[in-house]
């Protein structure tokens, strides 16, 4: 009795979160945003959907089943993730119009795709840096 | 009422009508990243609607299908990523 009050509870949760997680993919104005809805939204209600699954079989191996698939779950959609945010940043996907403040703007080298700490290392854009506003060491 | 009646008659419509959004952001997104953020997203309800369906008709193996899906998405996922990128550095 328990368990299926449980299970039925992680099956409302489940949908629910991924039916938000659908609106917000519909809705939000840009790749990066998109991305952040949807794999939030969707790790959140695939885990409980499964675990709703495993709760209502109630046997050792389908409960260990599912829950390895969550934890594969939750261990690669971060990963992919990124690795569509990354590859969307490098296409030159736009930003959404209103954004303020993009972090990544200088640090990533064109050409070898590697992001460096430093703002930029090319000597123009270095005196561009070096501006009045320097402190003089 | 019944779990599989409330699996079957709740849960499942949810999924589908954020499987319907995600298709129209599939079939709509202006560019090729939205594209492959839908198709993830399509596959990980494609993993919710099997554990739901396994609890509707009370049929544990479809745990195994769901395990499969997971596998295929990530790897599907991973390529796209790299065939952009890749697309990218050899523009330049």
């Amino acid at each position: 009795m328990i368990s299926e009050l449980l299970s039925a509870l992680l099956l409302i949760i489940g949908s629910v979160f991924i039916l938000i997680a659908a609106v917000g993919l519909v809705r939000m104005p840009d790749v990066f945003m998109r991305m952040s809805a949807s794999a939030k939204g969707a790790t959140l209600g695939v885990g409980a959907t499964l675990l709703a699954a495993a709760v209502f079989f109630g046997e050792l191996t389908v409960a260990a089943q599912a829950v390895a698939t969550v934890v594969f779950v939750m261990l690669t959609t971060p990963v992919a993730t990124h690795m569509i945010a990354r590859a969307a940043y490098f296409n030159g996907t736009p930003l959404w119009a209103n954004t303020l403040v993009d972090q990544l703007c200088d640090r990533y080298d064109r050409r070898t795709h590697r992001l460096q700490s430093r703002r930029c290392d090319s000597p123009e854009e270095s005196q561009a840096v070096t501006g009045p506003e320097t402190p003089v060491p | 009422m019944n779990l599989s009646m409330l699996a079957l008659f709740i849960s499942l419509p949810l999924l589908v009508g954020a499987m319907l959004l995600a298709f129209y952001r599939l079939l709509r997104g202006p560019s090729l990243p939205d594209r492959v953020v839908a198709l993830d997203f399509l596959s990980l309800i494609g993993i919710s609607v099997t554990a739901v369906y396994a609890i509707a008709t009370n049929v544990s193996l479809m745990l195994d299908v769901a395990l499969v899906i997971a596998l295929l998405s990530f790897l599907g996922t991973v390529a796209f990523a790299y065939y952009i990128e890749r697309s990218t550095l050899r523009d330049q």
